[in-house]
């Protein structure tokens, strides 16, 4: 009796995680250009997807924009998470509270804040602008991440590599960046995604031409939505699960290595 | 005249306001096991750190080998040091930790592999090359901590309480073991560490620190035997203290008046009516039930404490309490029985009193 009971509110919870994505996958395949109900199976979105010259053009603005936002981001919160973090100078527990206004303030308020900045300082809206906002909230998270990880580290590691006679570069880059990695990584992912599925700033700070997949999307809710929108989602939900099935087998690969050893 | 390897200069090192070393002066001299004694807080790790050039000093000067090096880098300094927690490299093996220094001094990597075959072969863990850290044993550890820093042929290798995260049997045989590595490396070692058992069996010279100041520099055998404080006897082994008057002076003994007993010690220039203290290790204490021919001191015993080898014995005199101890374990006395105490003239430490100890 409990067990059904447990099974029962297992597939509660998993039906209302996934459903919502399993009916978007079957809509793709769906001959009515309608998303209510499924008439037949098409391949037609897709065909449609490859001529809809603007939703592939947003698509690459997006890649572009989150691409670079999260390189650019990530070495810069690591570098100011390692300063943070070793170095001790007059208001740097003001500035480690700081850190956290970007990660809890509205989003909207950020949005407007540097839309009046970016007016302020003449800058023209575009890729450029867009780059910068998306660079500007990354930072604290990949900060935040990295300095978990460092806040756990033996303080002696570094003493030791320069005791061993590695200069501050030497032990930064060949012994603390391998240390970090972890955090490093989980910060450039959560940038990655931040970046990839932002609405509100990037629709401040983005400008004509800039289009990010999300910002067309959103505005394609007036005219309605198309279903070659549903194809597009499928293949990028795709390429994650693929992503993510290889991160784990090889997360598994190195666990059962450890095991043995 | 053997050759001064390190030599620190009037070392002042404050944290804020807080004075940790109060012009500190010391000569360590090559092929040496120096010892940095002192309870936690008396600034010996502090010393260690000034000389590795971790923390920078606030005064003085620090010399390594007739060359100046207080301004330095710790990556410029022929120093290596030992940590308690080993601070090995998580992420590299064993040999890759071993071989980072030469690695850092672009020495041929053929080079590096044959010195630390060498190295792991002093250190008895050949066939860990491969491993990592989280794979060893906290004794393998800390030998692989070791290796990495006596590969670089350091000057003087820096230890800062490098056994004390180890259990009490294997902490007993790392003692030894390194002892003889540094005898036959012939490497100056400077250990710091609080424990007084540790500073005893391995030094040459013992350092032992109060309050950021030297209390006393001595072989061990003279710092436990000959203490030239009352701090230095108490801090070293145990101690029963007696504090007394001269009452008589002659040319060959002294008599001290402690607990209505006069007290035959040797004469040194102590006059009549000054006030000593007189120091007795608990194992020069002898204990018998007839009043002896010297020094005959009568207590009650009040318990025996079984120790394994050896028996403790608590001993009321007056209102003070006696340590004595017998080798065996017997039990000899009954509690509340009246025993006799003597010991050898010589065996007893005399101090004459500084008003600071008295409130002791």
């Amino acid at each position: 009796m409990k067990k059904t009971f447990e099974n029962i509110y297992l597939v509660g919870v998993f039906l209302f995680l996934f459903l919502p994505i399993a009916v978007l996958i079957l809509f793709s395949f769906n001959t009515s250009r309608l998303n209510i109900v499924f008439e037949g199976f098409t391949l037609h979105w897709y065909q449609d997807l490859l001529q809809n010259r603007t939703l592939l053009e947003s698509l690459g603005n997006t890649l572009i924009v989150a691409g670079i936002s999260t390189v650019v981001s990530t070495v810069i919160g690591t570098i100011s998470a390692y300063g943070l973090h070793k170095y001790n100078f007059k208001g740097k527990s003001l500035v480690n509270e700081l850190l956290y206004i970007p990660v809890v303030i509205p989003e909207i308020v950020l949005g407007i804040a540097l839309l009046s900045v970016y007016t302020l300082l003449r800058l023209e809206l575009g890729l450029f602008t867009l780059i910068l906002a998306h660079i500007c909230f990354c930072i604290p998270f990949v900060i935040i991440s990295v300095r978990s990880v460092l806040d756990g580290m033996d303080s002696h590691i570094e003493e030791v590599a320069s005791d061993l006679g590695a200069s501050r570069f030497q032990t930064f880059t060949k012994i603390m960046i391998p240390m970090l990695m972890p955090g490093i990584l989980s910060g450039a992912q959560l940038s990655l995604t931040l970046s990839l599925d932002d609405v509100v700033i990037s629709y401040f700070t983005a400008g004509p031409g800039a289009n990010t997949l999300p910002l067309q999307v959103y505005s394609m809710i007036k005219t309605g939505i198309t279903p070659d929108v549903n194809a597009l989602i499928t293949i990028m939900l795709g390429i994650v699960f693929i992503l993510l099935t290889i991160s784990t087998i090889v997360q598994l690969r190195r666990l059962k290595k450890e095991v043995t050893v | 005249m053997k050759k001064i390897i390190l030599k620190i200069e009037h070392l002042k090192k404050s944290f804020g306001e807080k004075n940790v070393i109060k012009d500190f002066d010391l000569d360590v001299y090559e092929g040496e096991f120096l010892t940095l004694l002192g309870s936690s807080g008396c600034g010996k790790t502090t010393i260690l750190r000034s000389i590795a050039g971790l923390d920078p000093v606030t005064e003085g000067h620090i010399y390594i080998d007739g060359k100046e090096v207080t301004n330095l880098d710790p990556q410029h300094r022929e120093v290596n040091t030992i940590f308690q927690n080993y601070a090995l490299f998580p992420l590299m093996t064993v040999e890759d930790n071993i071989g980072f220094g030469l690695k850092m001094k672009k020495v041929p990597k053929k080079e590096i592999e044959k010195r630390v075959h060498d190295m792991l072969e002093l250190v008895h863990l050949l066939g860990y090359e491969k491993r990592k850290p989280k794979e060893l044993s906290g004794g393998e550890q800390q030998r692989v901590s070791i290796a990495r820093g006596l590969i670089n042929n350091p000057k003087v290798l820096l230890l800062d309480e490098p056994l004390s995260a180890l259990d009490q049997k294997l902490r007993k045989s790392m003692q030894l073991e390194l002892k003889q590595l540094q005898k036959k490396l012939g490497i100056t070692f400077i250990y710091v560490t609080h424990s007084q058992d540790e500073a005893l069996t391995m030094s040459d010279r013992i350092v032992l620190l109060k309050d950021g100041k030297i209390e006393q520099v001595d072989t061990p055998v003279t710092i436990y035997e000959h203490p030239n404080s009352l701090y230095t006897a108490q801090f070293l082994g145990d101690s029963n203290l007696f504090q007394g008057v001269v009452t008589k002076v002659e040319k060959e003994y002294t008599w001290v008046r402690v607990h209505e007993t006069d007290l035959k010690i040797l004469s040194s220039d102590w006059k009549v009516g000054d006030e000593l203290d007189i120091i007795l290790r608990p194992e020069n204490i002898k204990i018998s039930l007839e009043s002896g021919k010297e020094n005959p001191l009568q207590g009650k015993i009040i318990d025996q404490i079984y120790d394994g080898a050896v028996t403790n014995l608590m001993i009321r005199v007056g209102k003070q309490m006696i340590n004595a101890m017998y080798l065996g374990n017997d039990k000899l006395y009954a509690k509340g029985q009246m025993v006799y105490m003597t010991w050898d003239i010589e065996d007893a430490i005399v101090l004459k009193r500084k008003s600071s100890d008295n409130e002791q």
